[in-house]
């Protein structure tokens, strides 16, 4: 279907356009690769970023793959390059408003942004951090470093701020989580484990502090030393020397806009990863997708979704027709905590708990949609996680009163023997 | 320093040498075809999956009840699976031979 004369553009250089990359070779795509990032760095694992990243005494990121793999793999890397527009029309992309580059097929990998919330003063303050890149974590280390008081605010109870909350407790320092709604994770579990959490970063020594709205924020000084005061709409207020916004993030959609791709909370694709134009393709946390299993369209921030996505559109892209078929997965760990979720329970009408006997924090939450099980979180229970992936990925059903007994052991024997 | 050798699907050998790290990293960072390592070594993934040779499995030692959990995800495990990434370069482990799962 190739040939050596293709040029495939990958504008993206992080999990889903590094992956791209590699899995074009691995289907004998022939033509150029040309992969492009904004951000200097190597392409790195941005996991680590939240979790050990910020612990380790090291500066230097997880590569994706160390530098001799894309010469060996013939991938040109422009690092540092930023695309600014797409022309669709003519096949073509311009770097930095300069460089013009033609592409035979085009990956959209361009991933997600920080949401920067609208608060008074935030942008004039502009000593917050976010929680994106390799250069954002860099910098946070050095503010933090740079503190006196070790004050720090982090705006939002998510995964990625809850980490960062542990692991710069774990440095030392004096962390504030402030979470707008009723409770840490509401957006993406329940409150089992929203309950799990704030008492693990309690026990911790990390206050959790939610039903509060940051209404504003301004730099002053407190017993001499430079500090950012947040204002909540309660009327309470706190003091951080390092402000970081955890609050999550926005498809990165531009290009594909300009482009006039169908767009949705992302760029719109089919099951093969391509976009409403034949010769582009978006994978990763762009992508607005077809989830097969659950027969509902997502987009998903996740290493799984975007590595896997990666290897169905590389097939596609040349000539192999492949369609995006799995279970999603996802993993968080805090302190010696480990998260393991698989499935999506977005529309699960019942749940049950399961906390093993005898064991201290080890704990599944298996969601339901009335037979159908469609989600595991398991904390501490990599059982519970690696039993509920092969339920769910066999459409199994479950003896529900089984699972809830814990005086039976967890075993695939929960399942009901048709 | 630890001399270790991959041994992957399409039979190709590599030898490689390192102090530290775990083996998923080494064989990350040559190449190894076979080892992602998409979770980045948190035992999170079970793209690291390697065969120990019999008579390695001593100098290696056994799976952690997470990796022994995790390694039930892959369908081809068997009693010398390891998901390598839980595996610490060390000296103990000189002229270990891993098989790379397909
Ligand atoms: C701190 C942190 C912790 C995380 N922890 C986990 C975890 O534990 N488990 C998990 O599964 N997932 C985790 N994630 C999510 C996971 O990292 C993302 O799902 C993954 O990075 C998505 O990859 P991507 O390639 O689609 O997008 P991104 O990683 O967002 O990469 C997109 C890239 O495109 C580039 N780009 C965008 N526009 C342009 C342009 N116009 N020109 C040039 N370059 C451009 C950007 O610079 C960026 O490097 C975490 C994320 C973060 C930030
Ligand atoms: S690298 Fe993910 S389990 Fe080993």
């Amino acid at each position: 279907m190739c040939t050596s004369k293709d040029i495939c553009v990958i504008i993206g250089a992080s999990h889903a356009g590094v992956n791209t990359a590699f899995n074009l070779r691995k289907e004998k795509w022939l033509g150029k690769i040309i992969l492009i990032d904004a951000d200097p760095e190597l392409p790195y694992h941005r996991p680590p970023l939240s979790k050990t990243y910020l612990t380790a005494n090291t500066s230097t990121t997880n590569l994706l793959k160390p530098v001799e793999s894309y010469k060996k793999d013939n991938i040109t890397l422009l690092l540092g390059k930023k695309v600014t527009r797409l022309d669709a029309v003519n096949r073509c992309l311009f770097l930095d408003n300069e460089t013009k580059i033609y592409y035979t097929k085009l990956v959209l990998a361009t991933g997600a942004k920080p949401i920067i919330p609208t608060i008074e003063g935030l942008k004039e303050t502009a000593s917050y951090f976010c929680l994106r890149t390799a250069a954002d974590i860099v910098a946070i280390k050095e503010s933090y470093n740079a503190s006196k008081t070790k004050k720090v605010v982090i705006i939002g109870g998510g995964y990625i701020g809850l980490e960062t909350a542990a692991s710069l407790k774990k440095i030392g320092a004096e962390v504030v989580v402030l979470e707008r709604e009723s409770r840490i994770l509401k957006r993406v579990a329940t409150a089992v484990i929203s309950d799990f959490f704030r008492d693990l970063h309690t026990q911790n020594g990390v206050q959790i502090l939610e039903n509060k709205e940051v209404s504003k924020v301004e730099n002053t000084l407190e017993n001499g030393v430079k500090v950012t005061k947040v204002h909540c709409t309660d009327a309470s207020y706190f003091t951080a020397e390092v402000l970081i916004l955890g609050v999550g993030v926005v498809p990165n959609k531009k290009l594909a806009k300009q482009a006039g791709l169908k767009l949705k909370n992302g760029i719109s694709v089919a099951n093969t990863g391509e976009t409403s134009n034949l010769n582009i393709y978006a994978v990763g946390d762009c992508a607005y997708h077809y989830n097969l299993h659950y027969k509902t369209y997502v987009r998903l921030e996740s290493v799984q979704n975007a590595v896997d996505q990666s290897k169905i559109i590389a097939a596609n892209i040349c000539g192999n027709p492949l369609m995006y078929n799995t279970i999603p997965w996802f993993w968080s760990d805090q302190y010696n905590v480990k998260l393991q979720i698989v499935g999506l329970a977005e529309n699960y009408t019942d749940y049950i708990v399961r906390e093993e006997q005898d064991k201290e924090n080890v704990i599944s939450v298996w969601y339901f949609n009335n037979d159908e099980l469609l989600a595991v979180n398991a904390i501490n229970h990599t059982k519970a996680y690696v039993i509920g992936t092969k339920f769910i990925k066999e459409s199994k059903k479950i003896a529900k009163e089984k699972l809830a007994d814990t005086s039976i052991p967890l075993s695939k024997d929960i399942a009901v023997v048709n | 320093m630890a001399k270790i050798t991959f041994i992957t699907s399409s039979n190709e050998k590599i030898t490689v040498a390192a102090t530290e790290g775990s083996v998923m990293e080494l064989a990350v960072n040559n190449n190894v075809q076979g080892i992602d390592g998409d979770c980045g070594g948190v035992c999170s993934c079970a793209t690291c999956h390697v065969f120990v040779a019999p008579e390695d499995v001593d100098k290696v030692g056994v799976a952690s009840e997470i990796e022994t959990d995790m390694l039930e995800l892959a369908d081809d495990a068997n009693e010398y699976s390891r998901l390598c990434c839980q595996i610490p370069v060390t000296d103990a482990i000189d002229n270990v031979v891993f098989t790379v799962a397909k």
